[in-house]
């Protein structure tokens, strides 16, 4: 979706304006709302790319006034709901007012480090050959998704290279929404800056994105 | 510091949310709150950017090493036992005289935590992401970073699972460092391309 996460190009922001010996956490809050939002992910109800999809979904003018783990933890909200875990009443009395789904696990403390070990790898084994190689001029598509997707708005339409094939990944498109994971092969695409950005882009720029397959088009 | 004496708890709105959304969880027997401390102490306390300093000082001192790294990244990480969640599928990529790397995520804040921890808030953040791909040398200057203007610049904009660590170009003036006195140069920054390698002093 062209929603307020897609952010590359956009003006207007300000300085990035970096903190010297940052801490990792600002408030003692944000250690909780890291803690929780991964525990809960540790349910097993949602993926990677819905619980993405939930925070892109924010309202832009809420997205952009909220700091990243308030944009977490109203995210993990819609998801909780979503799949039944919590309700409008728990919320609203903060507490456990109706019951809730049957989880298919916990995450239990002693399970953490393995858990956090292990990760949650997204490459998948595909069917077909890939279609693309390295060094094959590719034109991104150009679409206007209504639902998640990871090609930024500024490479729609844009003509690229294959530097890299990688793996077959999990498609996030079909994924976010519950309708399959129908991994496709990943390439690094680079760009000039030139064509990305055309009149006065920096000469000696380029910038590559991993696209999934169906993204592309022979050039 | 247990989340039972936070000060900003009684004054900060959206601390009481997430401690109200912590409470209902915990009610309906859906996480674990202890489990919420062991996750704060692993990225508070044990994996950090010293993680990526070490496999960046390693590559320094083994040709044999970085050429395994530049090949399969995910694999040369882990036999340093650098590896799990936000680390799966990993990419380093190597700054040379002629281009300087660096990485952002756009779309979100795809970051590798398993050899730099948790990210910066800047990183997460819509300036950063905004223009590390269409003004990379402005946003090098805030950092304090000016480039040679025929450096050639690439960004690493992670849209997938990819993972992207920067092996910044070794200092002179180090030979016969020892990898422990070498990963002392490598700052997080440094590995997301935001920084060089710090000079000796």
């Amino acid at each position: 979706m062209n929603g307020p996460q897609d952010l590359g190009g956009q003006m207007g922001f300000g300085p990035v304006a970096p903190e010297i010996d940052e801490p990792y956490f600002h408030a003692a809050w944000e250690r909780r709302a890291l803690g929780v939002t991964l525990t809960a992910g540790g349910m097993g109800a949602w993926n990677i790319d819905e619980s993405r999809h939930a925070r892109e979904s924010l309202h832009p003018a809420d997205y952009y006034s909220s700091s990243y783990y308030q944009i977490w933890i109203k995210a993990l909200e819609t998801l909780l709901k979503r799949h039944g875990f919590v309700t409008e009443r728990d919320l609203a009395a903060g507490k456990a007012v109706d019951a809730a789904a049957t989880p298919k696990r916990v995450l239990i403390a002693a399970d953490v480090a393995a858990v956090l070990a292990k990760g949650g790898p997204c490459d998948r084994p595909v069917d077909t050959p890939a279609r693309f190689r390295v060094g094959d001029r590719v034109r991104m598509k150009n679409f206007n998704p209504t639902g998640h997707t990871r090609l930024p708005r500024y490479a729609r339409g844009k003509m690229g290279t294959i530097e890299a094939v990688r793996d077959g990944f999990v498609f996030p498109d079909s994924n976010a929404h519950g309708r399959g994971e129908n991994p496709q092969w990943v390439y690094t695409v680079v760009f000039d800056g030139t064509e990305v950005w055309g009149e006065g882009a920096d000469p000696t720029l380029t910038v590559s994105i991993d696209a999934w397959e169906s993204y592309l088009e022979p050039a | 510091m247990t989340h039972d004496h936070d000060p900003d708890n009684e004054l900060d709105p959206f601390a009481a949310r997430v401690r109200a959304l912590e409470t209902i969880l915990t009610e309906k027997g859906l996480i674990d709150p202890a489990a919420i401390d062991v996750i704060v102490d692993t990225y508070e306390t044990k994996i950090g950017p010293r993680n990526g300093a070490r496999v960046v000082a390693k590559a320094w001192s083994d040709p044999v090493y970085a050429e395994w790294l530049k090949r399969d990244a995910t694999a040369a990480i882990e036999s340093l036992s650098y590896s799990g969640r936000q680390g799966e599928h990993m990419q380093a990529v190597f700054n040379t005289e002629e281009t300087h790397n660096l990485v952002v995520c756009t779309l979100c804040s795809c970051y590798p935590w398993s050899v730099l921890g948790l990210p910066p808030v800047w990183y997460k953040a819509p300036p950063y992401r905004s223009r590390a791909v269409i003004d990379p040398r402005g946003v090098l200057e805030e950092f304090g970073l000016t480039l040679p203007a025929q450096k050639k610049i690439r960004v690493w904009d992670s849209t997938a699972e990819l993972r992207y660590l920067v092996v910044p170009m070794r200092p002179k003036g180090t030979d016969g460092w020892s990898e422990e006195h070498l990963a002392d140069l490598v700052s997080r920054d440094a590995m997301i391309g935001t920084a060089l390698a710090r000079e000796p002093a």
